[in-house]
């Protein structure tokens, strides 16, 4: 029962922080300063380990498919499907998993210990509200950045699959034939369908990391506590709201 | 009485309105002209609070006058920091009711309400993501309140200068001692021109000196800006020093309320068993 009250509990907190956050996002112009700072904590600073990431995880789908295409004697299309799953489904989500760990994890430590230090009162008694001080940055950084990453990952994806196609004997495939078929087969459709995925994800990511950084309650161990909890929480949603977002787009043919 | 009780006022010392005020400094009284406080009277009636089933506060009734230094005295966990935090509208009551200037606490919107009511917390609460100076002129720059930045930088200095941390204007307050962030913290509270100031112990966990630092800033808001303060606090000495009256909480009532002489004197053993080891029988 306790369960049941909380899961909720926590889903009407969640709606709650996204309606008021949604409805803060009218300051937005007078707050592009606090945006410009989450935007480079979010994105900029995750550019580099994005990358490594994005490289290896192309390179090994490369590694994965190529082979087994090579049997069929299809081996050129491994560029398209390098493309389309790095584009469609591998990189909004490995986009995710990576500011959710990196980014969504800094963010419910710093509100957590912002609120078991008393800061979040000291706005509040200050007539500032921390929705839209604290909470609106981060999640319009955060919408804004995912996509972005997105498509930068997916480029760097392609490459790391496009080496690996190259090097590898079993495939040999040239930058040419491995680029014109991606080329072929990845439309615009396949980039919006990615990126509207990764702008959901974003929200998952922003609202449930500050919520559960603003419910803290305790000392300083809640807030590793709270970490744990908002990455794993934002973790199992992206995966969940994965599901529903593809459905919807293969019902709205945005695929 | 203060040198009795262990801190001892000097005029010239580190720190203080007074310090400031009496050295003819420009900066100091850059703030003094921009303080216009309008000191409010404070009316608590029946006020009851649980965490649940912990009955906190169990009907506590009392008036403040406008410019009077109240200090709440009591043992840890007896309910003083909670009593604050619905004086400045962070708790919401199960019952009973708050007034400040004759109009009811804004419980929902604190800070939104008749009168500005800052609070220096035990924690200071600093925000350890901007400067000093970004810290103390936050709520100037949030609210807009000067156009200028030049006036929210001068207004912002006067504040340090009064607290004494002028040259750390420029530092993060991580390298801060607890002291100064508590400092740091009254110059933030002092910068909403507040018409009613809290403070909640403003000496836990700090050296005698620094105690006295603050004892002295307490003491100059009153004499200097005349305005209405709370403190919280379970420092005897504190208490006995900055006082107008003292309310002394106990079981989550004000079992005693009155000047420090009458607390001092008061036969009640809960307020005598609170009071007499910390004064010692010698200073009694």
């Amino acid at each position: 029962m306790n369960g049941v009250m909380s899961f909720f509990r926590v889903t009407g907190g969640l709606v709650s922080l996204l309606m008021e956050t949604l409805y803060w996002c009218k300051s937005v112009f007078k707050n592009t300063d606090k945006i410009t700072d989450q935007l480079l904590v979010i994105g900029y600073q995750t550019l580099p380990v994005g990358a490594l990431i994005a490289l290896f995880s192309g390179g090994v789908l490369a590694l994965q498919a190529g082979p087994t295409l090579a049997q069929f004697g299809i081996e050129e299309n491994v560029g398209g499907l390098v493309g389309l799953s790095l584009v469609k489904e591998i990189g909004p989500v490995m986009a995710a998993i990576l500011v959710a760990g990196r980014v969504g994890s800094a963010m419910a430590a710093e509100l957590a210990s912002m609120s078991v230090y008393e800061e979040i009162d000291a706005l509040k008694t200050m007539d500032i509200n921390p929705l839209r001080y604290l909470v609106m940055p981060r999640f319009i950084a955060t919408v804004l950045a995912l996509p972005v990453l997105v498509i930068y990952m997916d480029v760097i994806g392609w490459f790391g699959g496009a080496i690996v196609a190259a090097v590898n004997p079993d495939v040999h495939l040239s930058f040419t034939v491995y680029y014109r078929n991606l080329s072929e087969l990845v439309d615009f459709t396949a980039f919006v369908n990615g990126l509207i995925k990764a702008a959901v994800f974003g929200v998952i990511i922003s609202i449930v990391c500050c919520y559960v950084g603003l419910k803290t309650k305790g000392g300083p161990r809640e807030i590793g506590t709270s970490v744990t909890k908002a990455v794993v929480l934002s973790f199992v949603l992206v995966l969940v709201f994965d599901y529903y977002v593809t459905r919807i787009l293969l019902f709205l043919n945005i695929d | 009485m203060a040198e009795q009780e262990g801190i001892r006022r000097e005029n010239g010392g580190n720190g203080g309105l007074g310090a400031a005020g009496r050295e003819g400094n420009h900066a100091g009284n850059v703030l003094l002209g921009y303080l216009k406080s309008a000191p409010v009277g404070v009316n608590i009636s029946g006020l009851t609070k649980s965490f649940g089933q912990n009955r906190v506060l169990k009907g506590v009734d009392l008036g403040i006058e406008p410019g009077e230094t109240v200090v709440i005295l009591g043992k840890s966990g007896t309910g003083k920091s909670v009593l604050l935090r619905h004086i400045i509208g962070l708790e919401r009551p199960d019952g009973g009711s708050i007034l400040i200037g004759g109009e009811p606490v804004e419980y929902d919107a604190p800070g939104k309400g008749e009168h500005v009511v800052a609070m220096v917390f035990q924690s200071s609460a600093l925000f350890n993501s901007l400067t000093v100076a970004d810290n103390v002129g936050l709520y100037l720059k949030e609210h807009k309140v000067f156009k200028d930045d030049g006036k929210v930088r001068q207004i912002v200095s006067s504040a340090l200068e009064i607290v004494g941390l002028s040259e750390k204007e420029d530092v993060m307050p991580s390298v801060l001692s607890g002291g100064m962030k508590r400092r740091v913290a009254t110059a933030r509270a002092l910068v909403m021109n507040p018409d009613l100031l809290l403070f909640d112990e403003p000496t836990a966990g700090l050296d005698p000196m620094m105690t006295r630092t603050i004892g002295d800033l307490i003491l100059d808001l009153k004499q200097k800006v005349e305005m209405t303060q709370i403190v919280v606090t379970h420092d005897i000495d504190l208490a006995f020093y900055v006082a107008d009256r003292i309310a002394v909480l106990s079981e989550g009532r004000i079992i005693e309320f009155g000047p420090p002489e009458q607390i001092r004197d008061c036969a009640k053993h809960a307020v005598q068993e609170f009071i007499t080891p910390q004064f010692g029988e010698n200073r009694r």
